[in-house]
């Protein structure tokens, strides 16, 4: 996919709303929300809980479709393309770090991390670098024969973290990453995900109302009511 | 790739709930197993009873299957021997055919007059080494499960017979013949010599010679022509008849047999009587035919029948080597038929045994009914396994539905886990089955099959037929995989947003 036509930025959303139907009453979650952000940079979505950053970080991971409004993701119309073709973009642009890690329970540390690259076809041999080259940098090369129910909350994302980064995506989505991790643990993560982020030159986006998280932000994009307010500089401790 | 490695693992991963739907898919086909295996025994028992009984084949005079059995006589096959001989050597039907034999059909009264017994008999006249290499037929490999006792006839005895446990009971032969089974109602009565035997006797006595002696030959026996009949004996009753037989009789030696009087109409409707010495009674299985059945040599059936006129027969009896082969032959026979301007119509033993089709419809109607109601257990173990799996995964789903798994590869592994748990029950269930059923093999159990009147040894023959082993593991798998299907597609198409949410 070629993004030198992207102007630098990974995601721009042009009055995009997202609502849902509960029974027949229809709930909107994000109202007319136009943003660009930027390329291979640590941004954060914060809000209140309810305010819709979940949401809008479902429809950038293309997970979810905007019920109006126009989105590029990674240079890409997200609208043109089937069910099937967003699966394969997915697979190949767009990593993943959930709350609750949601790593796959019957597979290894190894197995997990090497899931999508299985996903890409990528050939057996390479694969294997991959896969123990990101262990290793999350420094889990020693739990790669662990099952997730073998290792700690911190030990699961970072596998989660490899598992996201292993297939160098152009974009990495983190949903509140901190939120069921003590603060310390919480703290390294942040700092592994920035290291990570740094080295791979890899667009993150993370929702969080995590201070830590804020404080590593490069650009903060503020959720309130289904609405963007007006963007506003990185809390003091940021680096830019 | 992965597919099958985290579908196997997935299986594990509750096992206790794995476990029972692979025991009840191994149950079912156990079930099925054992239980088609029986069907296949009682199947190839049947038709090994009947073709050792009455081959594959039976020609006949044009109209004697619809109308024969009312007047034997009239729809005998004529030059029969040529016609046997003509099978026999026809290059195309010598490599299918074992044994082709004559046939002939009798109907009549047969009296045992020591003990003033009579009786109304269905005969039939047989060649006795011909039906003994009949009873060697054994398509299906059953024997050495089966033991077979001798028919009590042989090609020199002609005048010897055997006669169905009912009418030996009936003409008071039981204790004579000390056959199983066989009761006379209380002790027989003492030899009554009629009139006309005593008369017979004091103007000229017989001559006692020991058992040992030679059977009497036919040669020796007097008949009855029609014209004879009509002229000597035409308005006397069968006493009458016997009468005269005693006295042609009078001078010849005793035989120890028992000895019944058979009398039946000649083809040209004058009454016949010939003399049969019973070496045997033989449970017939079915109390008509044990009633009224007596075996004979077909020459002695031809004397009843024809006296000394052309000697014909009912039917010509044709055995091949193997069943599958009676369309070829059948069709080449009509041919030979054909060619030589031979009004003969040709029937297998399904028409012959229209008992033999009954029982293998009401079998597999049985098998049928058993596999459907099996089918349905694993269709809702399955079903129910399976949205057991997909509900505990929904978050899972949502997980590598985000990772970038298409649709289409969430379906696929919701199926590949039906089909493992489908092959893994199969295959336990096969093992199992085959287990019991060699362990039923080997055991001493016995039983009366349909059309049998022997007991044989309860068998299940698995193996024996190629479609029912396989058939059967390969049915359970697609079964499973069928039933996976509705929760496989519902996992398949969550909103992948819901399914991450869903806790």
């Amino acid at each position: 996919m070629d993004l030198s036509e992207n102007n630098g930025y990974a995601v721009r959303m042009t009055e995009v709303s997202k609502s849902y139907l509960m029974g027949k009453v229809e709930v909107p979650a994000l109202l007319g929300i136009t943003l660009e952000i930027p390329r291979k940079k640590f941004n954060v979505i914060i809000g209140p809980s309810g305010s819709g950053k979940t949401t809008l970080l479902n429809l950038i991971g293309c997970i979810d479709a905007p019920t109006t409004g126009r989105m590029e993701v990674c240079g890409q119309d997200i609208a043109a393309l089937t069910d099937d073709r967003r699966s394969d973009f997915r697979a190949r642009n767009i990593g993943f770090i959930f709350q609750n890690f949601n790593l796959i329970p019957v597979l290894s540390a190894y197995e997990n991390v090497e899931y999508p690259l299985l996903l890409t076809k990528t050939p057996g041999r390479e694969r294997k670098d991959l896969t123990l080259r990101m262990l290793e940098a999350v420094g889990l090369g020693a739990h790669k024969h662990h099952r997730p129910n073998e290792l700690s909350g911190g030990q699961r994302q970072r596998v989660a973290i490899a598992r996201a980064l292993v297939k160098g995506p152009e974009l990495v989505l983190a949903d509140e990453p901190t939120a069921n991790l003590d603060s310390k643990t919480g703290l390294s993560i942040i700092g592994l995900m920035h290291e990570m982020q740094t080295s791979n030159h890899t667009t993150f986006i993370f929702s969080s109302h995590d201070r830590q998280v804020m404080e590593q932000a490069e650009a903060v994009f503020e959720i309130r009511d289904g609405r963007l307010v007006e963007p506003h500089e990185p809390p003091r401790g940021s680096q830019s | 790739m992965k597919t099958l490695q985290i579908a196997f693992r997935n299986i594990f991963r509750n096992a206790r709930r794995s476990l029972m739907t692979v025991l009840a898919i191994s149950v079912s086909a156990v079930s099925v197993l054992l239980f088609g295996g029986f069907i296949f025994a009682i199947m190839y028992g049947m038709q090994t009873s009947i073709v050792q009984n009455i081959g594959h084949l039976h020609v006949y005079q044009k109209g004697y299957f619809d109308f024969g059995s009312g007047s034997p006589g009239a729809y005998g096959v004529s030059r029969y021997e040529e016609i046997i001989g003509a099978i026999k050597e026809d290059p195309q039907l010598k490599p299918l055919v074992q044994v082709v034999t004559p046939t002939l059909n009798v109907y009549g009264i047969a009296g045992n007059f020591e003990a003033e017994a009579s009786k109304t008999f269905l005969g039939q006249g047989v060649v006795p080494s011909d039906g003994e290499r009949m009873k060697n037929w054994d398509d299906y490999k059953l024997g050495e499960r089966r033991h077979h006792k001798e028919s009590g006839l042989s090609d020199a005895d002609t005048e010897g017979g055997v006669v169905g446990i009912g009418m030996a009971r009936m003409l008071q032969l039981c204790d004579k013949l000390q056959a199983e089974n066989c009761k006379c109602n209380g002790a027989e009565k003492a030899v009554k010599v009629v009139e006309a035997s005593t008369r017979a006797a004091s103007a000229s006595p017989p001559e006692i010679q020991p058992a040992e002696q030679p059977l009497p030959q036919s040669a020796t026996q007097p008949e009855l022509q029609p014209a004879q009949a009509s002229a000597d004996g035409g308005g006397e009753d069968f006493s009458t008849l016997a009468e005269l037989d005693i006295q042609a009789k009078a001078g010849e030696k005793p035989d120890p047999r028992p000895k019944l009087e058979i009398l039946a109409a000649t083809v040209g409707g004058a009454p016949n009587v010939v003399s049969l010495y019973v070496n045997k009674a033989v449970n017939q299985g079915v109390k008509e035919m044990d009633d009224s059945f007596i075996k004979m040599h077909l020459s002695l059936a031809q004397r009843l029948l024809y006296g000394r006129g052309e000697k014909k027969v009912s039917g010509i009896v044709v055995q091949l080597k193997h069943t599958r082969d009676i369309p070829v032959a059948r069709a080449r026979l009509a041919r030979f038929f054909s060619d030589r301007h031979l009004d003969l119509e040709i029937r297998d033993f399904r028409e012959l045994s229209p008992m033999y089709g009954q029982v293998i419809s009401m079998f597999g109607s049985i098998f049928t009914f058993i596999s459907i109601i099996m089918g349905v257990i694993v269709l809702f173990t399955i079903v129910n396994t399976m949205s057991m799996s997909v509900m505990e995964r929904v978050n899972e789903i949502g997980t590598v539905r985000a990772l970038g798994v298409q649709r289409r590869g969430v379906l696929r592994q919701f199926l590949m886990e039906g089909c493992l748990l489908g092959t893994l029950g199969a295959t336990i269930g096969v093992g199992a089955a085959v287990t019991v059923a060699l362990a039923i093999n080997a055991g001493a159990v016995t039983w009366i099959p349909p059309n049998n009147v022997e007991p044989v040894p309860l068998t299940i023959l698995i193996f024996e037929n190629a479609f029912l082993l396989p058939g059967t593991l390969v049915a359970l798998v697609v079964l499973a995989v069928v039933s996976s299907f509705l929760p496989a597609r519902k996992a398949s198409r969550m909103a992948i947003v819901d399914a991450l949410r869903h806790v």
